[in-house]
């Protein structure tokens, strides 16, 4: 992460060692936020435990076409992000270059699919604390509480992921190279777990019934 | 911001009067340096501090006489929701692994700063802003949250003060703690000095890592507890409001998953720091150094499975009851494991009684009052008597301030020579440390009888029964203040008219003495090489 040119330790200027103290601190991030959506999972299993039915019944009013559909592309952009990382290491800034806009592309296709599934739900007048939400069996109201909170959520970890892939487009070729490529990294290492979290979230919004 | 803010130093001076890129108050706001970001903390934490402490007097002149005559109602509330909040979210939570976590940690170490210098200096601002929002959140939009540190729903939902923006500015808050504690277990895996191995390190360096890995294991829970009430506040999601489904049990569940093992960011290091002034100050190594180590880590894995002992009268099931109270009289053992462990390494010591080593003793004394009552509350049957009585306020004041609060005055005389170049001054240090021990006692030793008799926490006014014992009390906690006063007043004397001090003071054999009083900013031209253990009195070299 820093950069001291002057420190004294010749062992702690090595670039190796600078990236091997940023992975370290990226997975201990990686770490917390596992456990922030884990508060989260642990809300969702005990209700779903005492409302099966009506999560079942909830996850019927999900679109499997568009969940299948983000799923896809999410996963796609883990595979460009990791292939942005590859060419930055054989040394081609441009063609990383390339990978890193459409793992972009990707998040802002991702975000699109999502806002446009959440405005149907909003048009039907399904949204918290809604008049229609409300007249549902509460384990609904349930459902679609989590159902907006985890999704939403993880909305907001994909625009911070594109934010900083977009930064470290940016500084690629210039503090981002070859021989320093801990800040893409990083940021691939994040995105892989905001795919992570979706893919535990597809299934146990929109498979379950 | 470049890392050279901090490089660009005279050689040889100390580190707050180092040149740095910009002068004064910008240079210290400015710089990424472990010591002068350590010392802006004390500064934060200090004033955060004395602000609760008065709010602490505010609330023990209210409670002098039955009846309502100082504050009303509303206002005792917000008293000793604010006193929580500061006290353990801006003082004790971070007081520690903050303050001495960045100043003498590297040093401690070997290591010439903290393994993400800038992240370290972005978690006093991150610690800043949630402390200005809460003080925002007290005279905006309703005013001052009156819920109790806890924020238990449903009343939190329901109440019209400014709940949203006080939990808001924990989750900020909690930010700065966790990235503070990845900086830290960075920073111990990595940049270890050449020979310092695991089992050399001194034994506040394994306080700290113990704790680290609790601040970013349990601290995302409260922060997602945080945000939710948030949600539910705004958007009104239902999760936690029983009219829509909702369990509010889980919020308390979700709470004490956090927070209790947040008991363990606040007492681990502490005792960590014990751990490395017992064998200095009895001149002896350390009794068990392994044990000791392995018992912090012991603490923070039990301590993270215990959340349920806060709950056995909030509804759940008395197997969980069962279970939770087993883990908790399980996680008594690490902690007997310590007090026994640091007599023993007085035993036979050479002991010399200065201000840092009664502070530690203090440590020990008052610990094992509150660790013992832990054990009443922490039984099933007794628990339905004592909960949510002075009895619990007792035993958490005796443990946190007894115990996290003399022990921080303990480690901040300990490492005065090192921040301030010079000796904190003896005889008024022991003076402040006498009065404000016995003013403790008398404070909060009433507070065990009271709330066996029954006597409810957080009511604005008692029976008259109570009468002797509150006032009794209240005298206790102005005796105390008054010791705390003389204690802080003195430090901030010494700071500048102490005497000047060498470079070893006490007879320390950890790293940080090898430097000179005060320590420069940087710490080593070239890594120390080490050799020896923390412990070895016997091969370290004469520096006093």
């Amino acid at each position: 992460m820093s950069a001291d040119g002057t420190h004294p330790r010749a062992d702690l200027e090595a670039d190796d060692f600078q990236a091997a103290r940023g992975k370290v601190g990226m997975w201990l991030f990686i770490c917390t936020e596992v456990l922030l959506f884990g508060g989260l999972f642990l809300l969702y299993s005990v209700y779903r435990f005492k409302h099966h039915v009506d999560f079942h019944a909830g996850s019927m009013d999900l679109s499997r076409v568009a969940g299948t559909l983000n799923t896809i592309v999410l996963i796609t952009s883990s595979l460009t992000a990791a292939l942005a990382v590859h060419s930055l290491r054989e040394g081609s800034i441009v063609q990383a270059k390339r990978f890193v806009a459409a793992t972009i592309l990707f998040g802002l296709t991702f975000l699109t699919v999502k806002g446009f599934e959440w405005g149907t739900k909003f048009e039907h007048g399904l949204y918290p604390n809604s008049p229609v939400l409300l007249g549902m069996p509460k384990g609904q109201i349930l459902f679609f509480g989590l159902y907006f909170t985890m999704t939403g959520l993880h909305a907001l970890h994909v625009i911070v992921g594109m934010s900083i892939f977009g930064y470290t487009l940016r500084h690629l070729g210039s503090t981002v190279t070859a021989a320093k490529p801990v800040l893409l990294e990083n940021v691939t290492l994040f995105w892989h777990l905001v795919d992570v979290i979706w893919i535990f979230l597809f299934p146990l919004f929109y498979l379950i019934s | 911001m470049s890392e050279t803010l901090s490089r660009g130093f005279d050689d040889g001076g100390p580190f707050f009067a180092a040149k740095m890129k910009y002068p004064g108050l910008w240079g210290w706001l400015t710089s990424t340096n472990h010591k002068r970001i350590g010392m802006l903390y004390l500064v934060l934490i200090g004033t955060f501090f004395s602000v609760a402490v008065v709010i602490g007097v505010l609330m023990r002149i209210a409670l002098l006489s039955p009846g309502m005559h100082f504050v009303s109602a509303q206002v005792y509330n917000s008293l000793f929701t604010l006193h929580g909040i500061i006290m353990i979210f801006l003082v004790v939570i971070p007081v520690v692994p903050t303050i001495f976590g960045n100043f003498a940690l590297p040093m401690l170490i070997g290591a010439n700063d903290m393994a993400f210098p800038r992240l370290n200096l972005f978690t006093w601002y991150l610690f800043l802003a949630g402390a200005v929002l809460a003080f925002v959140s007290v005279f905006t939009n309703g005013g001052a949250p009156d819920t109790g540190w806890t924020f238990y729903v449903p009343f939190s939902l329901k109440t019209t003060v400014n709940v949203p923006l006080a939990t808001f500015a924990v989750f900020v808050l909690g930010m700065s703690s966790i990235l503070t504690g990845i900086n830290i277990v960075t920073t111990v895996h990595q940049l270890r000095a050449p020979g310092m191995t695991f089992f050399k390190m001194p034994l506040s360096v394994w306080g700290l890592y113990s704790t680290a890995w609790v601040q970013i294991l349990a601290t995302p829970i409260i922060g997602i507890t945080m945000l939710l009430i948030l949600v539910e506040r705004i958007f009104g999601v239902g999760v936690f409001d029983p009219t829509k489904g909702g369990d509010p049990l889980l919020y308390q569940h979700l709470f004490w998953i956090y927070s209790h093992p947040a008991v363990y960011i606040m007492i681990l290091p502490a005792m960590g720091v014990m751990s490395d002034l017992f064998p200095v100050f009895s001149h002896k190594n350390v009794f068990g150094y392994k044990m000791i180590a392995f018992s912090s880590l012991a603490i923070a894995s039990v301590g993270s499975l215990v959340w349920g002992h806060h709950m056995y009268v909030s509804g759940q099931s008395d197997t969980a009851g069962i279970i939770f109270s087993l883990l908790t009289f399980l996680v008594a053992v690490p902690s007997a494991i310590k007090v026994f462990n640091w007599l023993a390494t007085m035993y036979k010591g050479s002991i010399s009684v200065e201000p840092p080593f009664l502070f530690a003793l203090t440590f020990v004394f008052l610990f094992t009052i509150g660790g013992l009552s832990g054990l009443f509350i922490g039984a099933l049957a007794v628990d339905v008597q004592l909960h949510d009585t002075y009895f619990i306020v007792g035993h958490f004041h005796y443990i946190i301030f007894g115990g996290t609060g003399f022990g921080t005055f303990a480690a901040l005389h300990y490492w005065f020579p090192k921040m301030t170049g010079r000796m904190p001054a003896k005889r008024p240090a022991i003076l402040g440390w006498f009065i404000s021990f016995v003013g403790f006692n008398l404070f909060y030793f009433p507070f065990f009888i009271m709330g066996w008799m029954g006597m409810p926490r957080r009511y604005a006014d008692y029976l008259p029964k109570f009468t002797g014992l509150q006032r009794f009390s209240s005298v206790g906690a102005y005796i105390m203040v008054t010791g705390i006063v003389i204690i802080i007043g003195n430090l901030l004397w010494s700071r500048r008219k102490g005497q000047l001090a060498p470079p070893n003071p006490w007879g320390g054999a950890t790293l940080e003495w090898s430097l000179p009083s005060p320590a420069p900013l940087e710490n080593w031209e070239e890594p120390p090489e080490v050799t020896r253990g923390p412990y070895e009195f016997g091969k370290r070299e004469e520096g006093r």
